[in-house]
């Protein structure tokens, strides 16, 4: 073999790398092409193909499951953008299928049902990145510990309220600051109580920072909500049901990715939000009883 | 010399703290303005649909693009080599570039996610150990127009090319740490215009 053609793949440096490409950007649920097609048109630096939306799931009930592979290759011949996929939690088997396929980042995700209540997919044993979604620091260090090369903050998906994804995001930032204001001899003991391995706690403490990207998810229904959530220290979104169950898709997904470049610019933000028409009509995360509200999936 | 780092989507920290580490204190740039004020570009990594789009809704593509054509040291980083080809090859549906490059470059070349690598690689112009360069996705140079050098090449691919103002990776010394080849773009492509007094 020739020096030039010693090519590696599936580093943890080319799998996280991945998700730093998407920074500053919106990845969007999508259920069919033409969705798809809308999203990338939107400027959507990737999407997400799932058979049902989150709000569906929640609304229609059941077991929900890796989607159709021969839809999800549907989607990645019909755009250029990168194409995701979930996998249930714990779900080797779907996530060395999603792998086939060639999708481009797989989800491990409370959104579906789980398939394991104990272990999640080691995911060392994937080519392709995964990004697992947390509700704090020492669930999203045992992720990455476990090889997920992204982190998204859950929130609650399907519900439009966007208020879990703010506890989430402050939640993770807090214990990161917490981390790094702590002295050396005491991170042994933060370690313990954040169930995270010790070099995870003290290479957080050290940078201020989780080692992969930190993206939002869960709740996300406007401009507003996106722009607050990279405002708390979000590298990007995740907006599922809060597109296609809203009013005019295609303007609203504009005006999110807009939103989530100009988080900053009160100005643009106001721009954006005008003339959207409905948004998604959702569900008040109180009224869920909690055993059916899905961050609470996951360990 | 104010170096920008188009700041629209992608990996800007990662640009600026490499420029960062050459010495230069870069910003990330947005606006049309902070666009204006600066002496030379980076386009970061990134999705070059998202930017493009961008550009064009805040109405940044076209300064972009005559700021290239006048003379502004650019240096575009996978999405960004894309973005200042003057071709594209299985592009999105209608994208558009800023151009500047006499190259034709054939986005997600080496495919998808899966077949994403890193590799050392010989970048001619800078000194010492081969190159660590991280591929992502990564466009490849697929034909080079008179008077683009190729600095580095996988494969029989050109994967990194200059053009007198112009520099272009398909991967991302911003992720590796390595400054060597941002250095080469302040030393090599902004020193050398500002000199001559563009």
């Amino acid at each position: 073999m020739t020096k030039e053609s010693s090519a590696q793949t599936g580093t943890s440096r080319v799998k996280r790398g991945m998700a730093e490409m998407l920074k500053g950007g919106v990845i969007m649920d999508v259920v069919n092409v033409e969705q798809a097609r809308i999203a990338e048109d939107a400027g959507a630096v990737a999407v997400m193909a799932l058979e049902r939306v989150p709000a569906d799931i929640r609304a229609q009930g059941g077991v929900a499951r890796m989607s159709d592979p021969g839809m999800i290759t549907e989607i990645q011949k019909s755009v250029s953008i990168p194409v995701m996929a979930k996998a249930r939690i714990g779900h080797f088997v779907e996530a060395q299928i999603l792998q086939s396929l060639g999708v481009d980042y797989i989800d491990e995700s409370e959104v579906l049902t789980p398939a394991d209540f104990t272990h999640h997919i080691d995911k060392w044993n994937f080519t392709i990145p995964f990004v697992c979604g947390a509700t704090n620091l020492g669930e999203a260090l045992r992720r990455i510990n476990e090889g997920a090369a992204m982190i998204r903050s859950k929130g609650e998906a399907g519900t439009g309220d966007v208020s879990n994804a703010t506890t989430h995001m402050r939640a993770i930032s807090d214990e990161i600051r917490r981390l790094s204001s702590m002295r050396e001899d005491e991170l042994y003991v933060a370690a313990k109580e954040l169930q995270a391995p010790y070099d995870l706690v003290k290479e957080v403490a050290t940078t201020g920072k989780l080692p992969v990207v930190l993206f939002t998810a869960g709740g996300i229904a406007t401009p507003a909500d996106a722009a607050m959530m990279m405002q708390l220290g979000a590298d990007g979104v995740f907006v599922g049901s809060g597109i296609f169950k809203s009013g005019d898709p295609a303007r609203r997904a504009a005006a999110i990715v807009k939103s989530v470049t100009f988080f900053d610019d009160a100005k643009v933000l106001a721009e954006q939000s005008k003339g959207l028409g409905e948004a998604m009509v959702g569900i008040n995360v109180a009224d869920i009883p909690a055993p059916h509200r899905l961050a609470e999936r996951g360990w | 010399m104010k170096i920008g780092v188009l700041a629209l989507q992608g990996d800007v920290a990662e640009h600026i703290a490499s420029l960062g580490d050459c010495g230069v204190s870069a910003s990330g740039v947005r606006s049309r303005q902070e666009i204006e004020s600066v002496d030379a570009l980076v386009i970061p990594g990134g999705e070059s649909t998202t930017i493009a789009k961008l550009a064009k809704a805040f109405g940044v593509f076209d300064l972009i693009k005559s700021r290239i054509a006048s003379g502004m040291p650019t240096y575009g980083s996978c999405a960004g080599m894309i973005l200042i080809a003057d071709q594209i090859l299985d592009g999105g549906v209608d994208q558009e570039s800023f151009g500047g490059l006499g190259a034709q470059v054939r986005r997600n070349a080496f495919g998808r996610q899966v077949d994403s690598f890193e590799t050392d690689l010989t970048f001619a112009g800078i000194g010492g150990a081969p190159f660590r360069a991280v591929f992502i996705r990564a466009p490849w140079v697929e034909s080079v127009g008179a008077g683009v050098e190729v600095l580095a090449s996988f494969n029989g691919h050109p994967v990194a090319i200059r053009q007198g103002h112009l520099l272009a990776t398909s991967f991302h010394p911003e992720l590796t740490g390595d400054n060597r080849i941002h250095r080469f773009f302040v030393d090599q492509l902004c020193k050398e215009s500002s000199k001559a007094g563009i």
